[in-house]
C-alpha cells in the first residue's frame, strides 16, 4: 500500500496537516465540567468530577488532591466488538493522561481530595489519547479547576520515511512510527511522550517540533471552544 | 466509594409538595414525557447506532453483529445480549468495574422488551442450524444520568435495531458487500411511571426517582400487546393503578413508534 504519494497522504491531507478538530464545551449536564471532541473519526467525552472526598480514606493525600484519570472505550467504538471495560491498554493510558494533565493542575490547593477526569471513548480511529487528554483538559477548565494552562495533545510520527502530523488509521497500522505527545504550551513542556515504532535521532527532533506545532493549533481550538462557551459573562 | 445519591429533605418535600397539587419542578404535566432526540447512525464503526436525548438524560447505544454458536437449548434461534455501563462520565456516583444490580436490571428490562416483543426475528438469522448463528450485541452506553435510563435506553436501542446494516452472507457463510438491514418485526416501546405518594407520573427525572416510592416499567408492542413489565422502588402500585399505566403505555407506545418510523423514513435510513 502506497502510504504517501507526490507529497498528499492516503486520507488527502498534506505532511503537516491535522485531521478536522471540533471541541465542544459543557455538553453533559450531570459532570461539573464536560467536554466533547471530535478528531476526524474519533469521537470523545470527558467529564470532571470534584474536587470531592476520596473513598477509601487511605488513598487520601494530605498534601494535595489526587487526580484519578479514567479512560475507556465502548465496545462499539471499533470495528471488532471490544469486551467492555478496563483492558491492559486502557488501564496504561489513564496512567500517561494523569500524567500529562498533573503539571497543569493546582492539585495542592485541595489536599485530601479527588478530581475525576472520566474520557469515553465512543468511536476511535487513531489518536484517542491525544484526543481524549485535549478533551479532558478542557473538561477541567469547564469545571473551573484552578489550572496553570490547558494540556493539547497531538501525535505525529514516521511514514513511508517521511516526518507526518496526525496519523490516521492506516498510517498508524502500517506506518514505521508513531509519537503521541501533550504540550503545556505556556512553558513548552512536554507533559505525555510515548514512542513505538523506529526513527533516527534527527527523526525524532523533526517529529516533536511537528507535533508541537500540532498542539499549537489545537491549544487554539481549546481555547475558542472555551471562549464559545463562556461568551457574556463578565470574566470573558 | 461509599458516598451516594441522596436527595436533601427540603428538595424531597418540595417534589412531594408540588406533586400534591399536581405540578412536577420542571413544569410539566404527570403524563408529559420529555422532549425525545433521537440521532441514529452516529457511530460509523458500529453495524447500528443510536444516540437518543430523553430531557437531558442521554444514552448512547451501539449493536454490533458477529457469528458465533446458539445456545444448545435454542439451536434454531440467533443469539442476543444486552449490555448496559453506568459509566462514571454520566453521574457523580457511577462507578467503573464489574455490572452492579443497577445496570444489570436496566440492561435486562431493555432486553426483555425487545426479546418478548420479539422486535428480532431471529430464526431468520440462523447461518447453520445448531452450529452457527448470527450473535447480535446490544451495548448501552449511558453518558448522561438525569433520570428515566429505561426509555432513554429503549429508544437509543430499538432506533439502533431499526438502522442497523449487516453484510449478506454467501452460501458459504462468508461476508459478501452488499448490506442488509436486520430482519425487524416490531419495535417496541417502553413506558415508565413513578409513583410518588398518592400520584403517578410519567418519565421520571433525576429528582423524582430520588423521592419516587415505587417504580413500574411497561413494554408495549405494535399491535398493543404488552411485551414486558417491572416494578421497581419500595412501595406497591394497585390493579387500577397497573391498568392505567398500561393503557398510557399503549397511547404512548404508538407515538414513539410513530416518530421512530416517520425519523427512519424522513433520513432514508
Amino acid at each position: 500500500m502506497e502510504l504517501i504519494k507526490d507529497g498528499i497522504r492516503i486520507d488527502g491531507r498534506k505532511k503537516d496537516e491535522l485531521r478536522d478538530i471540533k471541541i465542544e464545551v459543557g455538553v453533559l449536564k450531570r459532570a461539573d465540567g464536560s467536554a466533547y471532541v471530535e478528531w476526524g473519526m474519533n469521537k470523545v467525552y470527558a467529564a470532571v468530577y470534584g474536587p470531592r472526598e476520596l473513598f477509601p480514606r487511605f488513598l487520601r493525600r494530605s498534601d494535595k488532591a489526587v487526580l484519578q484519570c479514567k479512560y475507556n472505550m465502548a465496545s462499539f467504538s471499533v470495528d471488532e466488538r471490544k469486551r467492555p471495560g478496563p483492558d491492559r491498554r486502557s488501564v496504561e493510558i489513564s496512567k500517561v493522561t494523569g500524567g500529562a494533565l498533573e503539571p497543569v493542575v493546582l492539585t495542592e490547593n485541595f489536599p485530601e481530595s479527588v478530581i475525576n477526569v472520566n474520557i469515553e471513548v465512543v468511536q476511535a480511529e487513531a489518536g484517542t489519547r491525544c484526543a481524549g487528554i485535549t478533551a479532558a483538559s478542557v473538561a477541567l477548565a469547564d469545571a473551573g479547576i484552578p489550572m496553570k494552562d490547558l494540556v493539547p495533545a497531538c501525535a505525529a510520527g514516521k511514514v513511508s520515511g517521511e516526518i507526518i502530523l496526525d496519523l490516521c488509521k492506516e498510517e498508524d497500522n502500517f506506518g514505521e512510527s508513531d509519537l503521541p505527545i501533550a504540550m503545556i504550551p505556556r512553558t513548552g513542556g512536554i507533559s505525555l511522550l510515548q514512542m513505538d515504532g523506529l526513527m533516527t535521532g534527527e527523526e525524532l527532533e523533526e517529529a516533536l517540533n511537528l507535533a508541537k506545532k500540532g498542539c499549537e493549533i489545537i491549544y487554539e481550538k481549546q481555547k475558542e471552544a472555551l471562549r464559545k462557551r463562556y461568551k457574556g459573562d463578565d470574566h470573558d | 466509594m461509599t458516598e451516594v445519591d441522596l436527595i436533601s429533605h427540603i428538595e424531597r418535600d418540595y417534589i412531594l409538595n408540588l406533586a400534591k397539587k399536581g405540578e412536577r419542578e420542571d413544569g410539566r404535566g404527570f403524563d408529559e414525557y420529555r422532549k425525545l432526540l433521537l440521532q441514529p447512525g452516529i457511530i460509523k464503526k458500529a453495524e447500528g447506532s443510536c444516540l437518543a436525548n430523553l430531557g437531558e438524560t442521554k444514552v448512547l447505544a451501539g449493536i454490533k453483529v458477529d457469528k458465533g454458536t446458539p445456545f444448545p437449548d435454542t439451536p434454531d434461534q440467533a443469539v442476543m445480549t444486552t449490555n448496559a455501563e453506568l459509566i462514571p462520565l454520566a453521574s457523580p456516583f457511577f462507578e467503573s468495574g464489574p455490572p452492579k444490580e443497577d445496570s444489570i436490571e436496566l440492561a435486562r428490562v431493555v432486553d426483555r422488551g425487545i426479546r418478548e416483543a420479539p422486535a428480532l426475528d431471529m430464526p431468520s438469522l440462523v447461518i447453520k442450524e445448531g452450529e452457527l448463528v448470527r450473535v447480535v450485541f446490544i451495548d448501552l452506553h449511558i453518558l448522561d444520568s438525569d433520570g428515566n435510563l429505561f426509555d432513554a435506553s429503549n429508544r437509543a436501542a430499538v432506533t439502533a435495531l431499526r438502522t442497523t446494516k449487516i453484510p449478506v452472507l454467501d452460501e458459504e457463510g462468508n461476508p459478501t458487500e452488499d448490506l442488509m438491514p436486520l430482519p425487524m418485526l416490531k419495535t417496541p416501546v417502553s413506558c415508565t411511571f413513578a409513583k410518588i405518594g398518592e400520584n403517578i407520573l410519567v418519565d421520571p427525572s433525576q429528582n423524582e426517582e430520588k423521592v419516587l416510592d415505587a417504580r413500574l416499567t411497561v413494554t408495549t408492542e405494535d399491535n398493543g400487546y404488552i411485551c414486558a413489565m417491572q416494578k421497581g422502588g419500595d412501595s406497591q402500585f394497585t390493579v387500577d393503578e397497573i391498568m392505567d399505566c398500561v393503557k398510557k403505555s399503549i397511547k404512548i407506545g404508538k407515538e414513539i413508534r410513530k416518530t421512530i418510523s416517520d425519523l427512519i423514513k424522513k433520513e432514508g435510513l
